[in-house]
């Protein structure tokens, strides 16, 4: 090897050796916070979980989900009221919510004028709807319920209508995303064949949207059923009963924790903690069902 | 859907060989020479232009597409070869903000009238466009959807599906896999599905944009061979960038350049020449053909 590339190749392997910029103090400090924010956030969420969990370890027994909140029974007051109305609410928003999102998504998608100015002012809307405090749409429901002639509003009928209008918008958005990602090759083989717009998005686009939409509608239903700002301004309060019907008087999984954690009694607390923890993993289900049903039907075209 | 008038739903008819007298021209190499302008087109342009917005797209063209010829649109990028084509089924209604004047007629009729229903007349233009685009669902669905979107009339609809497909020579391939999805299918087989969609619903004419430009060799072929053999039940207008595809398919070609504007600068594309093929590949009368057509040979 001449002397000269052998400096060429020692220049080089300066340059690439040596002290690297993203080692020095100031980075070193940086960084250092960026791991402080996380682990922050995490610690201070994981510790209040499993506070929860150990406060209501004696508690996760059946009776914790088959009985009903019991003043003389302390020790065996259970959360059945609360998940069998959790459950009914959720359906029945469900069915509120579902047909009305998708209709309003693929009327903005496939039918409105996206230029005009009445679209854009619903698209404004819908962003800053998203992002209305909770207790406005129980507000919202109570004048619905009033104007429906319903002296009593904390029946199923009610808080369903509270918590659909508080995820519409979710619904909404999601459906249009998931409408959105349909590529128009789809749409267009399928006008050039003689189908119609309404033919076209029944047949084909809808379709292919439905693990975006159930996506969107998992995830909607999963920050409603851990509400209870809306339910409470519609009064829904104690019930020994199981709902059978919409107009059943009804209470909520967090309205039962709500309360009962506000009790000065132990066991109540305790109970409290386990339904706490109850409520949790159902959210984190629906969550995962929504992760799953994303990354598994979702199509990338 | 049959807000079509009367008189041009009674010569679309559903079934191609309808129209009674038909002129059979020798297809390939002729024996007989084509007349040099088709004299029974089954549709014609008249001074179209067409416009996104302020631009002006197509300026003045005329053309007319001769029956059970296979009629190729070549030209440089951006010369609007897929505007005038997607005007002859109205799929530029679909693009908002486009606008079309002058007159696209089919078997006389314009079907930029207003009382014309876009929907109608796609049922008797097809179309075939450039990324093979099967639905996501069976193949067996894919070739019925265009028979039970339109409600056709079918007596079976299995049997529709086998001509369908054989018509698009694919039935061989999948003949065991009806019911699997479409977009299992190669590039190749997927555009031939997508042909055999377009023939299930009987058109008159089919358009289509650059089909092979997404297909290798092999698959190009294939369509090639396809296309020569559809000739004989169907029109077709094809848009193609292969000069040699263009010579070995079509009767006629038509050269489409794009002219810059003296005063905006806009490119707005125009028609330079129509001819028989062979003309237009071995005598063309402009200048600006013979320039594109050599370019592109070396
Ligand atoms: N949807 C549209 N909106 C606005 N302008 C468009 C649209 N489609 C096409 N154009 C413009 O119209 C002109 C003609 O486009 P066109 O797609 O018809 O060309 P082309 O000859 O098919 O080109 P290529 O060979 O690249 O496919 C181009 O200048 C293009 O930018
Ligand atoms: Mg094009």
């Amino acid at each position: 090897m001449s002397l000269a590339t052998r400096t060429a190749s020692d220049a080089v392997t300066a340059s690439l050796t040596g002290k690297s910029k993203d080692r020095d103090v100031r980075s070193m400090v940086f960084l250092g916070a960026l791991w402080f924010s996380l682990f922050f956030g995490v610690v201070v969420l994981l510790a209040l979980i499993i506070d929860t969990a150990i406060a209501g370890a004696p508690r996760f027994d059946l009776q914790l989900f088959t009985e009903y909140e019991s003043r003389i029974n302390r020790d065996g007051t259970g959360f059945r009221a609360g998940i069998l109305g959790s459950v009914w609410l959720m359906a029945t928003t469900a069915l509120m919510a579902i047909p009305l999102g998708i209709g309003a998504a693929v009327y903005l998608e496939e039918f409105a004028d996206k230029k005009s100015r009445v679209a854009r002012i619903i698209e404004i809307n819908l962003q800053n709807l998203a992002a209305v405090p909770s207790i406005i749409y129980g507000m919202l429901a109570v004048a619905i319920m009033g104007l429906l002639g319903y002296v009593y509003k904390g029946i199923v009928l009610g808080g369903a209508f509270a918590l659909a209008l508080l995820i519409l918008p979710v619904v909404i958005i999601t459906t249009r995303e998931a409408i959105r990602a349909v590529p128009s090759d789809i749409r267009h083989g399928s006008l050039a064949l003689g189908a119609t717009v309404w033919q076209t998005t029944w047949r084909n686009t809808l379709p292919s949207a439905v693990p975006g939409i159930a996506t969107g509608t998992i995830l909607g239903l999963s920050r409603a059923i851990g509400e209870a700002a809306p339910l409470l301004i519609l009064g829904l309060a104690t019930v020994r009963d199981d709902p059978t019907g919409i107009e059943s008087k009804v209470t909520a999984l967090p309205i039962q924790i709500y309360n009962l954690s506000a009790m000065s009694q132990l066991e109540y607390q305790v109970a409290a903690s386990a339904a706490i923890i109850v409520l949790l993993v159902l959210i984190l289900g629906m969550n995962a069902l929504a992760i799953f049903i994303r990354n598994k039907f979702q199509r990338s075209w | 859907m049959s807000k079509m008038p009367a008189e041009a739903t009674a010569n679309g008819t559903h079934t191609p060989h309808s129209e009674a007298p038909m002129t059979t021209f020798v297809s390939q190499a002729g024996h007989e020479p084509l007349p040099k302008l088709p004299p029974d087109p089954v549709m014609e342009t008249k001074a179209l232009n067409v416009f996104y917005g302020d631009f002006h797209a197509v300026h003045d063209v005329d053309l007319a597409f001769g029956r059970n010829e296979i009629t190729a649109l070549i030209g440089p990028s951006g010369c609007g070869k897929s505007t005038v084509l997607r005007c002859l089924n109205r799929m530029n209604d679909l693009v908002p903000g486009a606008r079309v004047e002058g007159e696209v007629t089919y078997h006389g009729q314009n079907i930029y009238a207003k009382d014309v229903d876009p929907i109608a007349v796609r049922t008797h233009i097809g179309m075939v466009f450039q990324k093979p685009n099967p639905f996501p669902k069976s193949i067996y669905d894919n070739i019925a959807y265009g028979p039970r979107v339109t409600g056709m009339k079918v007596d079976s609809m299995d049997d529709l599906v086998e001509e369908a497909l054989r018509g698009a020579a694919l039935w061989d391939e999948v003949k065991d896999k009806l019911k699997q999805s479409a977009i299992g299918l190669s590039g190749g087989q997927q555009q031939r599905l997508c042909i055999a969609r377009t023939i299930a619903t009987k058109p008159d004419v089919i358009l289509m944009d650059e089909p092979c430009s997404a297909l290798d060799p092999i698959a190009t072929a294939r369509i090639e061979d396809l296309m020569l053999e559809l000739k004989d039940d169907y029109t077709i207008v094809i848009v193609t960038h292969n000069m040699q595809q263009a010579a070995r398919v079509s009767d006629r070609t038509a050269f489409f350049t794009a002219k810059p504007d003296k005063t905006t600068g806009n490119r707005t594309g125009q028609l330079v020449e129509y001819d028989l093929t062979n003309t237009i590949f071995s005598n063309p009368s402009d200048q600006r053909t013979e320039d594109y057509i050599s370019g592109r040979f070396g």
